[in-house]
């Protein structure tokens, strides 16, 4: 979920850090509990970065067991070792080697649910057959227990050559200590035996393996097992040289006494689940329990009707959520800025580093970080939607409606995501199988209201439009919802668009494993949340406090002699024929007409007036034209530049961006934002890719420019239309 | 019959499986395989996709795919 991929650095060079004493990899089923044994067992001590040389991610945490530390690597889920999507593939990727081949796993932690055996198994015959040191770590013990399952781990063992088992609850930490020294053991164990599944299958890759014993590059027999089942399919990825066409004819016979005719993947799975369903009868007994009122009131909320409107339910208060709670926290926070700023004014001279610090780093840093209350409340919404394994039932629940825009409720999970950010719900597409698909979901994330566009609309909306209630609903919270709506239309219109022209492509198929509800776990979306603030204020420390800085240097730099000296002779004038409190009100506007008069005339001024024509159909002077241009790299930018613009200029002396805002006006003294330019400006927000984030994620998870470029002029581009249409129509209507 | 004729709550063995689909082979691999019980849940919105339980395990399959897999019903969950 990291969006900024940290530059891995090797472990040599952390001085205090030693090096891991071996790499685990942690595998499992989809919501099988594996992220949180990984959070239990890493804590805290966790990166994210990426593959040497691929764009791949790479989640890895410490677990220390007495002496040792060893590396963990978080694998995404998948049901077997042939990939469907690109998220699987990086797992089995891993896997084999293929991606890092200086971290070969040491050894294999398999996250085995209890209540899936069924399924866990198929995945755990592949895991055992890659000759790894493997260890199961058996999860929802305490939900099987619940239903009544009970799980003879030594027989599970047993059928598995040996294999260490053990079953834990990673929400409450029983059975961890085991597991630990479980993990410890691995280091010098020998691979467990893999069970006699398929015999048939075993000895066509024993002939094989002696076959490509001289092959230049050596084969792992799993690999020769992956290469007879799924073809050449699995040279592509693995790199390995096309064996000669002796042996590929001696592959072909051997296929054809496997298979026959039918699907190898088919005969694969027809013959480890048959040995699943003999093996699990000796070792799952199943007590048949009564409905319990939790299951029955499971079984209401999955009914389609009562799903629905539960869903809208809920999103009416995560919005109401977002504004309402959030205000304590952000009065706080707007109260420290408030407090430093008055500070720093009375305790340094006025003149140049008072300005930068006050006007530019306070100023700009501070009206973003204000918003930081606001987005961790939406994202916990958004990290338990998906924890509790809702995400997966709105997709079930929407893939009819999907279906007619030309997607699949697969793509539900990342767009509802992308209400958050749409970095991690671009790389949550990878879970989507086919390619037009997932590129069309990528298209349309990005018009979905992220958290970083709410500062722009609440400043925006707190400004102009009034708090009045209309049947009962704040007039307020509505504009937003339409905002969010016209988002959605964005994004879905897009798909549509897409998927019937350049991304067309057959009826794509849906699976969906349902995951059970659950109560999310505690320290995952702790996690989760403290890594949202890290990249948010990170982003507010760098990027935001840069850009803050330079706006304040172009709206300070130069100063100009003329503009001083008439100011000097204005404030000798009236201190000769006034006093008191005229002279002081007097003397509030001469400094605020010098601070724009200065303001005009500074680099900012200069250019935000160059480019003012570019922006003079949507209604825009320069100032706002330059905290736009300015907010490209990261959209929330522009409430700072707003606040840094207008505290230099003649509008410091109301107290909130808003009310700048609202007493700016053109040299004919009409004001700026009126209400067609104000709507103009929210929808050029809804539509426009400012975030240099996303376009960087667009490049990587689609492997290239082309659909980056495309996605940020053609957003670019509507946005700046769809402003100008409404600020033209609106004009000449009032 | 095949899945599609199942009642809700209706549970019935696989018998035999049209794998020409692409999209069936992998339901093959999520364990929807001959000798396999599931049992038929509930249609989404709209009446596809559908919903079934298979070993503990729930699954979401559209009517297009489930129209692939013959059943004979082996009673009622």
């Amino acid at each position: 979920m990291n969006q900024q991929a940290e530059v891995s650095v090797s472990v040599e060079s952390i001085g205090h850090r030693r090096r891991p004493d071996a790499t685990i990899a942690v595998i499992g089923n989809p919501n099988a509990g594996k992220s949180a044994l990984f959070n239990r067992l890493t804590g805290m001590n966790q990166k994210t970065a990426n593959y040497p040389g691929v764009t791949v991610e790479r989640r890895s945490g410490r677990c220390t067991t007495g002496s040792d530390t060893f590396e963990l690597i978080d694998l995404p889920g998948t049901y077997s070792l042939t990939p469907n999507s690109t998220d699987e593939k990086v797992s089995v990727s891993v896997l084999f080697g293929r991606v890092d081949q200086t971290s070969v796993p040491d050894g294999i932690i398999a996250v085995i649910d209890s209540t899936r055996l069924y399924q866990g198994l198929y995945l755990l015959q592949q895991l055992a057959e890659l000759g790894r040191p493997l260890i199961v770590a058996l999860t929802m013990t305490d939900a099987a227990e619940r239903d009544g399952i009970r799980v003879d781990v030594e027989r599970l063992s047993a059928v598995f050559g040996g294999i260490p088992v053990f079953p834990v609850v990673a929400t409450t930490g029983r059975g961890f200590d085991a597991l630990r020294e479980g993990i410890a053991a691995m280091q010098g164990a020998s691979a467990p035996g893999s069970p006699a599944v398929w015999p048939e299958l075993s000895a066509a890759v024993d002939e094989l393996s002696a076959e490509l014993a001289n092959a230049p590059v050596r084969w792992q027999r799993a690999e020769i097992e992956r290469w007879l089942i799924e073809g050449d399919v699995v040279l592509e990825e693995t790199g390995l040289e096309h064996p000669s066409p002796e042996q590929t004819q001696r592959a072909a016979v051997l296929r054809t006494g496997l298979f026959g005719d039918q699907p190898p993947l088919a005969v694969e799975a027809r013959r480890r689940y048959q040995w699943n369903r003999e093996v699990l009868a000796g070792i799952v007994r199943s007590e048949k329990q009564l409905v319990s009122a939790g299951a029955r009131l499971i079984e209401l909320i999955n009914r389609p009707w009562f799903s629905t409107v539960l869903f809208l339910l809920t999103m009416a208060i995560v919005f109401q959520a977002v504004f309402s709670w959030a205000t304590v926290f952000m009065d706080a926070i707007d109260g420290t800025f408030a407090a430093l700023g008055g500070a720093i004014s009375s305790t340094l001279p006025e003149g140049m580093l008072a300005s930068l610090l006050t006007d530019g780093i306070i100023a700009g840093v501070g009206s973003v970080v204000i918003f930081l209350p606001q987005i961790l409340i939406l994202f916990m919404f958004i990290i338990l939607l998906e924890d509790t394994g809702y995400l997966a039932r709105a997709a079930f629940l929407m893939d009819r409606a999907m279906r007619s825009i030309g997607l699949s409720g697969q793509s539900v999970i990342p767009l509802l995501s992308s209400f958050a950010c749409a970095v991690p719900s671009i790389m949550a597409t990878r879970v989507i199988p086919n390619r037009r698909d997932r590129i069309a979901t990528i298209m349309a994330a990005p018009f979905m209201t992220c958290s970083a566009r709410l500062p722009v609309y609440a400043v925006l909306i707190g400004a102009f439009v009034p708090a009045r209630e209309i049947i009962g609903l704040n007039l307020q919270g509505l504009v937003l919802l339409g905002l969010y709506m016209v988002g959605i239309m964005g994004g879905v219109g897009t798909a549509l668009i897409l998927k019937r022209s350049a991304l067309k492509s057959a009826k794509p198929v849906f699976i969906l494993a349902l995951p059970e509800y659950r109560r999310p776990d505690f320290r995952s979306v702790v996690v989760k949340l403290l890594d949202r603030a890290r990249v948010f204020l990170r982003r507010a420390g760098t990027v935001i406090f840069t850009v803050a800085i330079i706006v304040w240097a172009l709206a300070y730099f130069p100063r100009s002699e003329s503009v001083a000296a008439d100011q000097a002779l204005a404030v000798a004038a009236a201190e000769a024929e006034l006093t008191g409190d005229a002279l002081a009100e007097r003397l509030a506007e001469i400094d605020n007409e010098a601070g724009a008069a200065q303001l005009e005339q500074s680099l900012l001024g200069r250019a935000g007036q160059a480019i003012e024509p570019v922006f003079s159909p949507l209604g825009w002077d320069w100032k706002v034209s330059a905290a736009v241009i300015a907010s490209f790299p990261a959209r929330e930018v522009v409430v700072a530049v707003l606040g840094t613009i207008y505290a230099v200029g003649d509008e410091a002396d109301e107290q909130t961006v808003g009310e700048r805002l609202q007493s700016a006006t053109w040299p004919d003294g009409s004001p700026v934002y009126t209400l067609p330019m104000v709507f103009g400006l929210l929808i050029f927000y809804a539509w426009c890719l400012q975030c240099a984030a996303t376009v960087a994620i667009i490049r990587r998870e689609t492997n290239g420019w082309r659909w980056a470029v495309f996605s940020w002029s053609y957003m670019t581009g509507l946005a700046y239309l769809a402003a100008m249409l409404i600020f033209q129509v609106g004009s000449a209507l009032n | 019959m095949t899945l599609l004729e199942l009642a809700p709550g209706e549970t019935a063995r696989i018998d035999a499986i049209d794998t020409s689909d692409a999209g069936v082979q992998r339901l093959m691999v999520l364990g929807l395989v001959e000798g396999a019980e599931l049992t038929y849940i509930r249609s989404s919105l709209g009446g596809d996709p559908l919903e079934f339980r298979i070993y503990g395990a729930a699954i979401s399959l559209r009517r297009e795919q489930a129209g692939r897999f013959t059943v004979s019903p082996v009673g009622s969950a």
